[in-house]
């Protein structure tokens, strides 16, 4: 690469990168901010003298204490974490089988199923959510956590099929014939030789799955209605808002403890989640 | 057959196992079945009962009546259902060219090399990670009429005189919305894209340089057209959620002021769960279709078209 004289640097490449990151950033150093913050300062009009916005002096605990003893937030945590892992995992089983077969084994209509499935991966949540309330309550799922484990799945399943049906391909037929060669039945050489090597590929499709399935909102605002049911952003949204008054420190508590433990898991896996976020775009 | 091959040097031939899953069909019917009951049963099924649903009257608790297509022709005089359309679309429209901008710049930025890179695209990311309600209540407080750091800041800047009402206005809290959905799509365009930028040799560039081009010229005449089947893929996808998006509006206005900021997916729920009127809501957000139908149909033309070219 040329590089140019030191002022273009900055006026090309530091500045701008510095004004993505406090864009992208901003926010959640307010959510910090504003948990640590004592009501007596947060309210304070913007035109009052001793506004100070960046910083407090007198940081407090009292936004995380009412989370926990006056909501259920630890509730709604456990609750999240079960639902996100449940739907990961039943979605990852099926999609790992469903993108071995359309990859790697040969049957009619197996293009145009890969097409179909294609086509629910684009069917947002919101198109069906009046109609899937219904059934839900006909199934006598509504306010249990098997009402979000089971249609989460609809939106991670497509996702994690087409993922590993990016992997599977890339994985040599020979390897498959070798172990059919020394007597492996197809389901033994796909279950010890073939979906060990795509390890990388399911937890790509894994960390991806369950922050998806973290962020839902939509099914679990309308599935879910007791409080002791709800997922993080559900409970926050419907048990800190009264009426017309906003609790503004416990729900920006709430905003940031609800993101912590998926800020944890993607941080672990930050190169997977990457792999999975532009596998899911090339295809 | 496998299982046939090896009984060959056998003197006498024994009956071969029933191994069924030695065929591939079966196999692979079977590997399909969970995912296809899993999505037939809340995909499928679901779709038909909405079909089904908004031909009818029906409320929470009342079955309804056949009505055939008044729910659409309601629709097609309502005004607020008019203004629906025209906040999708101008929503979908401006977030999607503002996202592939600043996500094309992010990525050329991201590109380079230079100290802290990996931790850099970390912390880039977690707009698009951080579940959306969540993140989207921290900038309802930010664009707070009374404490407000957003007019603070342009108070001090200059730039204001008196205070903003951010989510009082229609045409503001429109605007809010948009800077809230772009905030949240720069990260997953810059990133896609610069795993698009990755693939591209940096030779090419490097041949066009010493040839005379202007870094603009490289851009336009190498980078672009190498990055153009990623692109629309990621706009693909980005214009679906976008055109689709119920968090981002349930928290920041809700559909308000005055309906003035109302989306397909919050203006049905507002029909279906806030008033009952399932069937309503239904028609709303079975009216998506046809036009999301549209969108995927002409992107999956046009990305057939880049790519055999």
């Amino acid at each position: 690469m040329i590089e140019g004289e030191a002022w273009r640097r900055w006026v090309y490449f530091r500045i701008p990168l510095a004004l993505f990151l406090i864009f992208l950033l901003f926010p959640f150093y307010w959510m910090v901010i504003t948990t640590f913050r004592p009501d007596g300062e947060l309210y304070r009009p913007w035109r009052a003298v001793n506004y100070t916005p960046f910083w407090t002096w007198n940081p407090t605990l009292d936004h995380i204490k009412y989370l926990f003893t006056e909501t259920m937030f630890a509730t709604w945590m456990w609750n999240t974490m079960f639902i996100a892992f449940a739907s990961t995992v039943i979605s990852l089983i099926c999609g790992v089988l469903a993108g071995y077969a359309l990859s790697r084994l040969n049957f009619a209509f197996a293009g145009s199923l890969g097409t179909g499935i294609f086509i629910t991966y684009l069917v947002p949540q919101t198109l069906l959510f009046i109609p899937l309330s219904e059934i839900i309550r006909n199934y006598k799922l509504g306010d249990t956590p098997w009402s979000l484990i089971l249609t989460y799945p609809t939106f991670l399943i497509p996702f994690c099929t087409w993922l590993m049906m990016g992997y599977f391909k890339a994985i040599p037929k020979e390897l498959e014939e070798c172990a059919r060669i020394d007597g492996a039945s197809r389901w033994q050489a796909m279950l010890y030789i073939i979906i060990p090597v795509a390890v990388p590929g399911i937890l790509s499709a894994g960390i991806f799955a369950f922050t998806l399935s973290w962020n839902e909102f939509i099914y679990a605002l309308v599935f879910l209605s007791s409080p002791e049911q709800k997922t993080v952003p559900v409970g926050v949204v419907s048990e800190l808002i009264r009426g017309d008054v906003f609790f503004w420190g416990p729900l920006m508590a709430g905003a940031l403890l609800g993101s912590i433990p998926v800020a944890i898991a993607y941080s672990f896996f930050v190169e997977h989640y990457v792999s999975g976020l532009t596998g899911s775009v090339k295809g | 057959m496998a299982v046939a091959a090896s009984n060959i040097g056998e003197v006498t031939v024994a009956k071969p196992k029933w191994r069924p899953l030695e065929n591939e069909r079966n196999l692979a019917w079977l590997l399909l079945l969970p995912t296809m009951v899993l999505l037939g049963l809340f995909i499928a099924y679901p779709f038909m009962r909405g079909l089904m649903l908004s031909v009818t009257d029906s409320r929470v608790g009342v079955p309804g009546e056949f009505v055939g297509l008044d729910n659409f022709r309601r629709l097609a005089v309502d005004p607020i259902f008019h203004a629906v359309v025209w906040n999708t679309c101008l929503y979908t429209l401006v977030t999607t060219i503002f996202k592939l901008a600043l996500g094309l710049w992010l990525a050329l930025l991201l590109n380079r090399t230079f100290k802290f890179k990996a931790f850099t695209r970390a912390f880039i990311l977690l707009p698009f990670i951080i579940p959306t309600v969540l993140s989207t209540f921290a900038w309802k407080w930010m664009f707070d009429p009374t404490f407000s750091v957003l007019n603070w800041m342009l108070y001090q800047t200059g730039f204001i005189r008196t205070a903003i009402n951010w989510l009082g206005d229609g045409d503001l809290a429109m605007l809010s919305i948009i800077i809230v959905n772009i905030w949240r799509g720069v990260p997953f365009f810059a990133i896609s894209l610069l795993a698009g930028l990755q693939t591209i040799s940096p030779d090419l560039n490097e041949a066009a340089a010493i040839d005379g081009a202007r870094p603009w010229q490289r851009f336009w005449h190498i980078t672009w057209p190498l990055l153009l089947p990623v692109t629309m893929v990621v706009v693909l996808f980005s214009v679906i959620q976008t055109f689709a998006d119920f968090q981002i509006v349930y928290v920041m206005t809700g559909g308000g002021p005055a309906n003035a900021t109302h989306l397909f997916a919050t203006y049905a729920y507002q029909l279906g769960v806030g008033t009952g009127l399932l069937s309503q809501g239904a028609a709303v957000s079975l009216a998506m279709f046809p036009i999301l139908l549209l969108i995927v149909i002409a992107q999956l033309l046009y990305i057939r078209r880049v790519e055999v070219r």
